[in-house]
């Protein structure tokens, strides 16, 4: 066992260091006031390969192991949130769904497009109904001669009106299991600009305010047969999967948050004096540090070993690693909300202005206990597997 | 065409300078970069690359971590690494470092040779110039802007407030401002590319046409008397003139007394 990063890994991660300091995070504080999604960012990410970490070269990406990718969003939401959730929707639900279950046409199809960042994804699970409960759903799809015909509607997606690759679970009849009739759930891939498919209203969140988060509408969109992803029925075991997925680059999102707001804490309380000193003089201030850095490393440790293992599934599909992914994203959520909330509070009240980066961390940090997957759900994930 | 890019590795001065107790540079203690102007070289000389498809070569002397630099440029798109190491060179002057570098390039092909104008370390910008001499080439220091144009290279060099516009004939060799561009950042897949490259390694050995006499320490003109941190301003002369008129006949006459007019 050895903690050490290979030579790759560091120069990787001072690359991510070097973008997000000067290119990501002077539009951190803009972009969250104007809740504007920062296409430029994206364009220069583009560039410079981001936007397909873990793509294989074959299919135009930069053919990197998921630690990398990881570092990357952890890196770029160190400084905002909102960047590294681009990456990571872009990437952990779009891009990888494709690569896991889509046919070599699809493969060359989407993935160099998306892997260069020409176009940007997004994933479409949730409903007003339906989060993590699939069964819930009521997006349909009926086929009909050589096309699909969906009608519903997806909400709270990230990259909403932004991306231009989505990849939309939806009803396509029912099956009987254990004596229940359940609903039959697959997969498609919808393109943006289809007749049919339009967006709703953008959503105003608390925090990761430059995310695009829309309401997405189907009614009666046609889209190609051979754009159903995976095999008819196999919508729950793709959503279920690629949400695996997702969770460690929540993860690493959450634990660049509180990485970040860290470092600027243990700057300001350095710098703020109060009674004579500098307040990192006292102990209490100390000790809430040592608490806070210490969560952060427990938090990185975990994050960084469920990329490993699913570094290792790629290899060799037989491994699982959902239990992983919910513990690194379960935790590091917990920490990064604790972690900016101390931040905040050792901030005192400019801790609490919009000036100051730690109130935007503490706003960023509570999606990361909601999205793909509550932490009450990564603990049903986790208890599931302990209890089965 | 064939370019080779000349770089160096240089403690990063962003994390603050350390000196060792005898005043000379604590490198160890010092996170390393690739020297700033030699950047800006290796980026104009893959902008050539992107335009008509030129074989970039980094070549840098140094300790062996120097090889860290030579990976960062393959990350950032040069094609291959030389690394001149050896414990026979080390210590080694501009002048030493130049016969160096002259008889290390004397082993390859190329069309231009670009280095930086000067390293953070040593800010002597000798390095480059001194190249061309021993290699016979011609020189264009200080370039802001570089063209090519068949077998001439068109150079704007800086001037204090103007620039010329040099032309010469290639093989020739320039040196570089950073003011000359922005950098690319390297790529993720550059990176792990630039880990698995084999990165070419010569000694004294490899070196051609050189005398041992002009190499290392021993062959360095230039000894070091004292090295140390910068010495503090004083708080200057105060004064408060009565008038005016006063203060103005005051600096015009500091002026006058210091030969600035």
């Amino acid at each position: 066992m050895d903690f050490t990063l290979s030579k790759e890994h560091e120069m990787a991660r001072q690359l991510f260091r070097d973008f997000a300091e000067n290119e990501v995070k002077p539009l951190a504080q803009e972009v969250d006031e104007e809740e504007r999604f920062p296409r430029e960012t994206v364009e220069k990410m583009a560039k410079y390969g981001f936007m397909g970490i873990p793509v294989p070269r074959e299919y135009g990406g930069q053919g990197c192991d998921i630690l990398t990718y990881v570092m990357c969003v952890e890196e770029l939401s160190k400084v905002c949130g909102t960047t590294g959730v681009i990456v990571s929707a872009h990437t952990s639900l779009c891009i990888d769904p494709i690569l896991t279950y889509g046919t070599e046409e699809q493969k060359q199809k989407y993935l160099p497009d998306l892997a260069s960042g020409r176009k940007v994804g997004a994933f479409g699970l949730t409903e007003p109904g339906a989060g993590t409960d699939a069964q819930g759903q009521q997006t349909k799809a009926v086929l009909d001669g050589d096309e699909w015909i969906l009608n519903g509607s997806k909400c709270f997606i990230t990259n909403g009106k932004e991306a231009d690759v989505y990849i939309v679970i939806a009803v396509t009849g029912t099956i009987e299991k254990n004596g229940r009739k359940m609903k039959e759930i697959s997969s498609f891939i919808v393109e943006k600009g289809t007749p049919g498919f339009t967006f709703g209203t953008k959503e105003k969140k608390m925090g990761i305010r430059g995310s695009s988060t829309y309401e997405l509408i189907f009614t009666d969109c046609r889209i190609p047969k051979e754009n159903i992803l995976g095999k008819q029925g196999q919508g729950f075991k793709i959503a279920m999967h690629t949400l695996d997925g997702g969770r460690i680059g929540i993860a690493a999102q959450a634990l660049g948050i509180a990485e970040g707001a860290l470092e600027r804490t243990i700057a300001y309380t350095k710098e703020r004096k109060q009674f004579g000193k500098s307040i990192s003089g006292f102990q209490n201030t100390q000790f809430q540090l040592a608490d806070m850095a210490t969560k952060v490393e427990a938090a990185k440790m975990m994050v960084y070993k469920a990329a490993l293992k699913k570094d290792e599934y790629r290899s060799n599909p037989k491994i699982s690693y959902s239990v992983e992914a919910a513990m690194a994203k379960l935790y590091a959520a917990e920490v990064a909300m604790e972690v900016t909330t101390k931040a905040v509070q050792l901030h005192g009240g400019y801790g609490y202005i919009r000036e100051y980066d730690v109130e935007r961390m503490m706003r960023d940090a509570k999606i990361t206990e909601i999205y793909e997957g509550t932490s009450e759900v990564q603990r049903m994930v986790i208890s599931g597997a302990l209890l089965k | 065409m064939k370019i080779v890019v000349c770089i160096k590795q240089v403690p990063d001065t962003k994390g603050g300078v350390k000196f060792n107790p005898d005043g000379t540079l604590d490198r160890g203690a010092m996170l390393a970069i690739m020297n700033p102007d030699d950047k800006a070289g290796l980026e104009a000389a893959l902008r050539l690359k992107d335009q008509f498809g030129a074989e970039v070569t980094v070549l840098t002397m140094g300790l062996p971590k120097a090889a860290d630099v030579l990976r960062e440029a393959i990350a950032m798109g040069a094609d291959k690494g030389i690394l001149v190491t050896d414990r026979v060179l080390g210590g080694a002057d501009t002048w030493a470092t130049s016969t160096t570098i002259a008889g290390a390039l004397r082993n390859l092909d190329y069309d231009l040779i670009i280095t930086g104008r000067q390293a953070i370390d040593g800010d002597t910008a000798q390095v480059g110039p001194q190249i061309a001499e021993h290699l016979g080439i011609p020189v264009i220091s200080y370039a802001q802007n570089i063209k090519i144009e068949g077998d001439k290279v068109i150079v704007q060099r800086q001037y204090d407030d103007r620039y010329h516009v040099l032309e010469a004939k290639m093989p020739c060799l320039i040196t570089a401002l950073s003011e000359l561009n922005e950098p690319r950042y390297m790529t993720p897949g550059g990176i792990f590319d630039a880990c698995a490259a084999e990165i070419t390694t010569w000694g004294r050995a490899d070196l051609k046409d050189v005398d041992d006499s002009n190499l290392g320490l021993s062959g360095s003109p230039t000894k070091i008397a004292k090295a140390s941190d910068k010495v503090r301003k004083g708080a200057g002369e105060k004064v408060v003139p009565d008038s005016a008129e006063d203060a103005v006949a005051y600096i015009v006459g500091k002026f006058k007394e210091k030969h600035i007019i």
